[in-house]
């Protein structure tokens, strides 16, 4: 059981790979994938605020089924490229977290979006 | 040798670039539709239903009729109604979303059944001379209807559905001239209340 866990580990990831080797040789400009966003908790992070002005750290825990500290680092990474704003504020003394989409990370989004339609259409293509 | 290696179980198949590339597409929207769920519900229809029903209290009390009581009521409920369903339509517009998508459904699957049965508890109440336990079951069912509706939206929602549901429990046992108070406080007060919130917090 845990060797076909792993086993389908390895294949996903491997898949992850090829997207990348594809990506990175077949047109090293538009079509190349942008790992920042790729991984899961992250795109979901994007593509959650790509459809709100902002979200609660809480709702977006409860969104993505996550724990406080992976959200957290994922959260951070992708604040420090700039694809993501944070707000700290405090309601009472309860201190409260939001974050929202900034343009550089809604672009990004949408390139990735093209990147993985680009990936279905020259499939079916071929 | 041979035996062994028919024994091994066959390698897993090697996952497609483009069953990859279909999956984080899918990823992607049931993410954006699930967090849409979020924020379906307008707060500025809640705002103006808030209004409305202030009106309604104020055209409805001291009405001796239990007719035009009930029509003023009814017709509040009517607009209300139709303003909700623009105020969702225009969020959902402006977030690029489908308003009968996954969440949109699961919404409505889950608010109208409730809100059903006031319609029919409406009738058998006002027709057996019953329009005093009108305040209280409205409050009551609609409140239901929040609640199940919101189940898996902000949690405002659902709060706003158990505070009408408190509101409407006390109310049933309430004397039957403060209905319209109650109802000004619910279907006014809590709506307002909480499409402020909306507003403020969930984008609109």
């Amino acid at each position: 059981m845990a060797e076909r866990g792993a086993a389908r580990k390895r294949t996903s990831e491997e898949a992850d790979s090829s997207i990348g080797a594809v990506a990175g040789t077949a047109d090293p400009g538009p079509l190349e994938l942008d790992r920042l966003i790729h991984e899961r908790v992250r795109l979901g992070i994007v593509s959650a605020l790509a459809v709100n002005g902002s979200v609660r750290f809480t709702d977006l825990r409860a969104l993505l089924n996550t724990t406080d500290g992976n959200l957290s680092a994922h959260a951070r990474k992708l604040e420090e490229a700039g694809y993501i704003a944070c707000q700290k504020s405090f309601e009472g003394r309860v201190p409260r977290t939001e974050y929202a989409l900034t343009p550089v990370g809604r672009r990004e989004l949408q390139a990735y979006l093209d990147h993985m339609e680009a990936i279905i259409r020259a499939t079916r293509e071929g | 040798m041979n035996l062994a290696r028919s024994l091994r179980p066959p390698p897993p198949e090697p996952v497609t670039l483009h069953d990859r590339a279909m999956d984080n597409l899918r990823f992607i929207r049931e993410t954006m539709e699930r967090s849409a769920s979020f924020t379906a519900v307008s707060g500025w229809a809640g705002v103006a239903m808030g209004a409305i029903a202030v009106g309604a209290a104020w055209a409805a009390r001291g009405q001796d009729a239990p007719e035009r009581w009930v029509a003023i009521w009814l017709g509040a409920a009517g607009i209300s109604f139709v303003v909700a369903i623009a105020g969702m339509f225009f969020k959902a517009r402006t977030a690029g979303m489908p308003l009968v998508s996954g969440p949109g459904r699961k919404f409505a699957s889950s608010f109208f059944p409730p809100i059903l049965v006031g319609g029919i508890l409406t009738v058998t109440l006002y027709a057996h001379g019953q329009a005093a336990l009108l305040p209280g079951t409205w409050l009551l069912l609609y409140g239901t209807a929040v609640v199940t509706g919101g189940a898996h939206s902000v949690r405002i929602i659902p709060l706003t559905g158990i505070a009408f549901i408190f509101l409407g429990a006390t109310a049933v046992f309430a004397p039957p001239a403060w209905g319209d108070a109650f109802m000004a406080a619910g279907f006014g007060g809590l709506h307002l209340l909480s499409g402020f919130l909306i507003v403020r917090r969930h984008g609109g």
